[in-house]
């Protein structure tokens, strides 16, 4: 369970990141923030792990606060919660195993994962982990060698590895094409069923966002302004709040469509 | 309508201050030449002299060759441990040098400062010091091109992390690493290739340097130019030359190689 309590954050700057946050994810959900740009999406999600701090209010995982964590037992909150970006983040010049036992450092001591002597189940953890995204033949080719698509499933595997109860993932789709999109998307769906992983999403796009979560979260200039089950988050609520219709994939989906069409001709 | 409005032209940049950078320059190299004494006369007539410094060294005394070679030896070893130590001592430096791993400009600035202090230091004034507190050998030379080498790898080593893509180092803090394992599973794969180049670039530099630092005493095949220079034998004198260019050659040849495949 993740729990916002009055949170807010103002950027050094003066922006207002988040404004008052109230809000409380149970575990199992599937959550995905939208909004338009400079909402206050990615400030939210990066809040949860600390990649950013909040200058007030609390942020609770399971009942304990992640704001006041410090040293280890911060590392130790964090190793409990799967992130994933938008450009991925691998490090590109090392293997995909390499990048998805990254996920485990957490759990050794800092001699043995330096080494790189990880377990021979972590080893087992990591190769399940890619099986379970359909990668594991790429186990041992270097990570700029595959498709955008394809890391990004290596990100999912490292979340997957690191044994998290909660992911994270920050428009995970914002460079992929339709199909990879799907895929990827279906995974992080699968793996929120299997599992039981609390899942947090960002997305740019409603329908995507429809077809996926389970519960939808609209934020505007840092605020909370829409937060309920799928079936409210209709086109009209929508444009009522935003005084406009949310962007959709289709709209783009049939730009790509057509223009992948004229290629394979 | 081919006039142009007299006032948009923007006025042509005045020609004064060329002429006045190429005075300055032509100023700047009288003023030394007075000042150090060197004249055209004492060019031309030590031209003489060059010529029969050059005859006496044709041909090169090739028997010569195998007295050297042990100091040759000698002096690549001391460029590899010289490059050892520096390459060591270059890792810390580097890291507490690079603003995106140290957040407080109260460490990374002062580090920096060293390293740059460092780097002016000729390293044959560094391998005299070390002569006079170790004595003579190569042992003072090793150092000179140990702290000489941790100048140049660390500052080269530091830009390259400065220039490392940051997104596998978000990744890393978010699964929970520690400062260490942060820097070894995100900034190590990533500067790993560019710092064993800059290693053997240094060992290229230092072969190089190590060749004369026997001038001060500081071990190698310069002891021996000092030695044959003081008796004038010059046809001993190009062997070295020679023998000192070969080896230099060849190393600068397989580094560069190993370079180009690494990068
Ligand atoms: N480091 C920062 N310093 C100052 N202001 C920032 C910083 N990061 C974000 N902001 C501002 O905070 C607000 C929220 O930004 P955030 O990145 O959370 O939006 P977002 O909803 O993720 O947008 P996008 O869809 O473009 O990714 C924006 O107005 C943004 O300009
Ligand atoms: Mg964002």
């Amino acid at each position: 369970m993740i729990e916002f309590k009055n949170v807010s954050k103002v950027y050094p700057n003066g922006t207002q990141g988040l404004k008052n946050i109230n809000v409380k994810i149970e575990k199992g959900e599937f959550v995905v923030i939208v909004g338009l740009s400079g909402a206050g999406k990615s400030t939210f999600l990066r809040s949860i792990n600390r990649l950013h701090e909040i200058t007030s209010g609390e942020i609770a995982i399971d009942g304990k606060s992640i704001t006041k964590a410090k040293g280890k037992d911060l590392r130790i909150a964090r190793r409990d919660i799967g992130m994933i970006f938008q450009n991925f983040n691998l490090v590109k010049r090392s293997t995909v195993i390499r990048n998805v036992l990254s996920g485990r450092v957490g759990y050794h001591s800092t001699l043995r994962t330096v080494l790189g002597l990880f377990p021979k189940e972590d080893v087992n953890l990591a190769l399940n982990a890619l099986d379970r995204v359909n990668i594991v033949e790429k186990a041992y080719t270097r990570s700029d060698q595959l498709s955008g698509g394809q890391q990004q499933r290596v990100s999912i595997a490292r979340a997957l590895a690191q044994e998290a109860k909660i992911i994270l993932a920050d428009e995970p789709v914002a460079s992929l094409d339709p199909l990879t999109t799907k895929q990827v998307m279906d995974d992080l769906q699968k793996i929120n069923q299997d599992l039981g992983i609390t899942t947090v999403v960002n997305l740019h796009f409603i329908d995507i966002a429809r077809q996926y979560a389970t519960r939808i979260i609209g934020l505007q200039a840092g605020e909370v302004v829409f937060d309920g089950p799928v079936e409210e988050a209709t086109d009209e609520r929508f444009s009522e709040i935003y005084g406009r219709p949310l962007e959709t994939r289709e709209d783009e989906e049939v730009e790509v469509g057509e223009s992948a069409h004229e290629s394979s001709k | 309508m081919n006039q142009v409005n007299e006032q948009k032209i923007p006025k042509a940049p005045s020609k004064w201050k060329h002429y006045f950078t190429f005075i300055l320059i032509l100023l700047l190299l009288w003023g030394s030449a007075y000042q150090t004494d060197s004249t055209f006369k004492e060019l031309i007539e030590g031209f003489p002299n060059m010529f029969s410094v050059l005859d006496q060294m044709i041909p090169p005394n090739w028997a010569y060759f195998d007295n050297i070679i042990g100091a040759m030896l000698d002096t690549i070893r001391m460029a590899v441990l010289g490059t050892t130590i520096g390459a060591v001592i270059a890792i810390p430096f580097a890291i507490f040098s690079a603003s995106n791993m140290i957040k407080s400009t109260w460490v990374y600035y002062p580090v920096r400062f060293l390293l740059n202090l460092v780097r002016t230091i000729p390293e044959l004034l560094l391998a005299a010091i070390f002569v006079a507190i170790f004595g003579l050998g190569p042992l003072p030379g090793i150092f000179a091109l140990g702290i000489f080498s941790t100048g140049i790898i660390a500052k080269l080593t530091y830009e390259a992390i400065e220039g490392i893509d940051k997104g596998p180092l978000e990744s890393m803090t978010a699964v929970g690493a520690n400062k260490i394992q942060w820097i070894m599973f995100s900034v190590v794969p990533q500067v790993a290739a560019y710092y064993v180049s800059y290693v053997l670039y240094s060992f290229e530099i230092n072969v190089r340097a190590a060749a004369i630092l026997g001038l001060v005493g500081a071990g190698g095949i310069g002891e021996y130019y000092d030695r044959t220079l003081g008796f004038l034998e010059y046809d001993k004198v190009s062997t070295i030359i020679i023998f000192t260019l070969l080896v230099v050659l060849i190393i600068d040849y397989i580094s560069t190689k190993l370079r180009e495949n690494l990068l």
